[in-house]
Formats: C-alpha cells, structure tokens, sequence
C-alpha cells in the first residue's frame, strides 16, 4: 500500500483538530470537475466526524489540462496569507468554473482580503514553490488522479463518491483505541 | 515482461503522422517506455494526462518519457491535440502490436497493450519495469524512484 512521504507538517493547511485520531490528506486541483464533486463530501465528512478529523489540503494542479488550476492554488496559498486560505479554498470550489483572474479578485474582494497585498503575495515565488512542492510530494507519495486521499498516512484506493469514504472513516474511527 | 540488466529492443513507430521516432536516437537518454491500453480513457483519472504534468521533473533525471499504444497514429493526433500533451505517443499499429509482443506486455485477448512501465538507461539497458493492473494508474512514484536510484548508483561508481 502507498504511503504519504512527506508527513503533514508546519507547512500544511489543517483544519480540524490537530491530535484528531483520524487525519485525512486531500490532494486536488481546483479546476478538476471530480475534486468539485467531492468539495461537498468532504464537508459533509467534517461536520460529521467532529473533533475525530484533522483535514489537510495539498495542491495537484494538472495545469496542462486545467489551465486556471495552478493560479487558483497559488490564491488560496496568497489567502493563507491574510488568515483566509480555508475560506478561499471553498469559494474556489463552489466557483470552479468561473476562475480568471477577475473572478480571483473578485472572490478576494468579497472576503475581505487587502487587495493590493494579495495582487503582490500572488506573484511571490515562495507561493508558486509551496504548490510545486504540494504536487512533487503527492507524485512520490503515489498520487495518480485528483482527487486523492490518504488516511493516516495510507493511501486510499477505494470509492469516495457516495458516502464510502465517510463509511470508511466510520470504520478506523472505531478501530482506534480510545485514549 | 523482459528482465532488467537486459538491452532493450530497438524499435521505430510513428510519433506523428510523417515522422518515425528510433528508440536508439535516444541513447544518452534515460527513456521511460509507457505502454497503455488505448487512447480516450477518462480525463482526471489518466495516466498519461499526470505523466504529461511531470516533463520537467522527469528531465531532471535526463529522462524522456515516451507512451506507447496500438492506437493508429491519427487517433494518438487528436489525443495529444486534446489533452495537450508535450510527449510522444508511439502507434504500434502496423504490425500491430509487434514492439509490445517483443516487451511481452501484448495482451492477446484484448488486442491491445498491457499497462507496462519500462526504465531504460543511456545505454539502453532496461533497469526498472513494472506491470500494473490494467485498471490501476500506476502513477509516477516507482518510476521517479527508478530514476532517482540509477542516478545514485551512478554517483557512487564515479
């Protein structure tokens, strides 16, 4: 079975509770019509496992084929920046069709984002690295589609289409010794 | 499928309508050989679409990645027109599926290839290969690790 080989670490986006028994890794592209699919599951997944879930989003852009995917990561990247990578991260996915440059704007404006540090923040390098190496973890963690997940470190190669996913968290949550 | 430590088999096929690509114009290349079943497979799960990602992390190992199916070459045109790829897809059409039989990753009973990974060095030498499930995308990590290993081994002998 494939593992994460780079641990979620101080660089990671996390949400959730950080000692939750279950941590569940997402690699996705903003622009990738499966991870929209799967934006509302994994919400759903997190409001219904509580304190149990730490949630961590790492970048996959497939910028060949989904052009607007690398600059909208590099914006929730800038976001983090103002404190507002999670509520980025959410109205780029319920958006991800309409992700031009105004449309980033646009969505920075209606967060409140200080617009002319994020028009600065999005041409830093430091952001466009952090999501290059968001993908390179994910290639040599075994990444192969977007979305992927990995619980606890392992990869997960089941379905996460309709509630298997929220099954499957169900079941380790229970296999978990209580502490 | 062929034993490392082996010489991979020469071959030419198609790269694009006129144009025939030599495996041994590759020689002081590192050449990754990805057979697959057939062009049109779904988007965000293909394994060609995340190989077309890794250009510029595979040319770090001086390694060209090169797919290979027995789709005609006019399909592998539109294909790569589609989904925009910047590497060559190799039509193995005619004789069909001869340079797959000479890798033993022909699938008999389906007429197409086999989802098979090969990692040749600059020698043309096979190092690494990997069969995968046909449904499985076997993604990048095996072969990034193969290459990162010849490098390595090469350091250490110089």
């Amino acid at each position: 079975m494939k593992q994460l080989t780079t641990p979620v670490n101080s660089n990671d986006h996390i949400i959730g509770n950080p000692n939750a028994p279950i941590e569940l890794v997402e690699y996705g592209d903003y622009e990738c019509p499966y991870c929209g699919r799967a934006y509302p599951i994994v919400k759903d997944i997190k409001q219904q496992l509580g304190k149990d879930l730490k949630f961590v989003f790492r970048n996959f852009p497939l910028s060949k084929i989904h052009p607007h995917a690398f600059s909208a990561a590099v914006a929730t990247e800038a976001a983090g920046l103002q404190d507002k990578f999670w509520e980025m991260h959410d109205i780029v996915f319920e958006n991800q069709k309409t992700l031009d440059a105004k449309d980033i704007f646009a969505f920075a404006g209606q967060l409140g984002l200080d617009i002319d540090r994020f028009r600065n923040d999005i041409q830093q390098t430091s952001l466009v690295d952090k999501v290059e190496k968001d993908f390179e973890t994910g290639m040599r963690s075994g990444v192969n589609r977007t979305p992927t997940f990995f619980i606890n470190g392992q990869k997960y190669e089941g379905e996460w289409g309709s509630g298997q996913l929220l099954q499957y968290l169900k079941n380790v949550l229970a296999e978990v010794p209580t502490i | 499928m062929l034993p490392t430590e082996t010489i991979a088999p020469d071959f030419a096929l198609y790269s694009t309508p006129d144009q025939k690509l030599q495996l041994s114009e590759l020689r002081n290349k590192k050449v990754i050989l990805a057979f697959y079943p057939a062009d049109w497979s779904p988007v965000c799960d293909d394994q060609m679409t995340l190989y077309n990602e890794m250009g510029k992390y595979f040319s770090r190992y001086n390694a060209q990645l090169i797919g290979i199916s027995v789709d005609s070459k006019w399909s592998h045109l539109a294909f790569t027109e589609h989904n925009k790829f910047h590497f060559p897809l190799l039509s193995d059409f005619e004789p069909k599926g001869e340079v797959a039989r000479k890798y033993e990753v022909y699938d008999e009973q389906t007429g197409e290839c086999r989802r098979a990974l090969y990692v040749i060095d600059e020698k043309g030498i096979i190092r690494w290969s990997y069969l995968s499930p046909v449904g499985i995308n076997p993604g990048a990590d095996g072969i990034l690790n193969a290459l990162e290993e010849l490098d390595s081994v090469k350091l250490i002998k110089q």
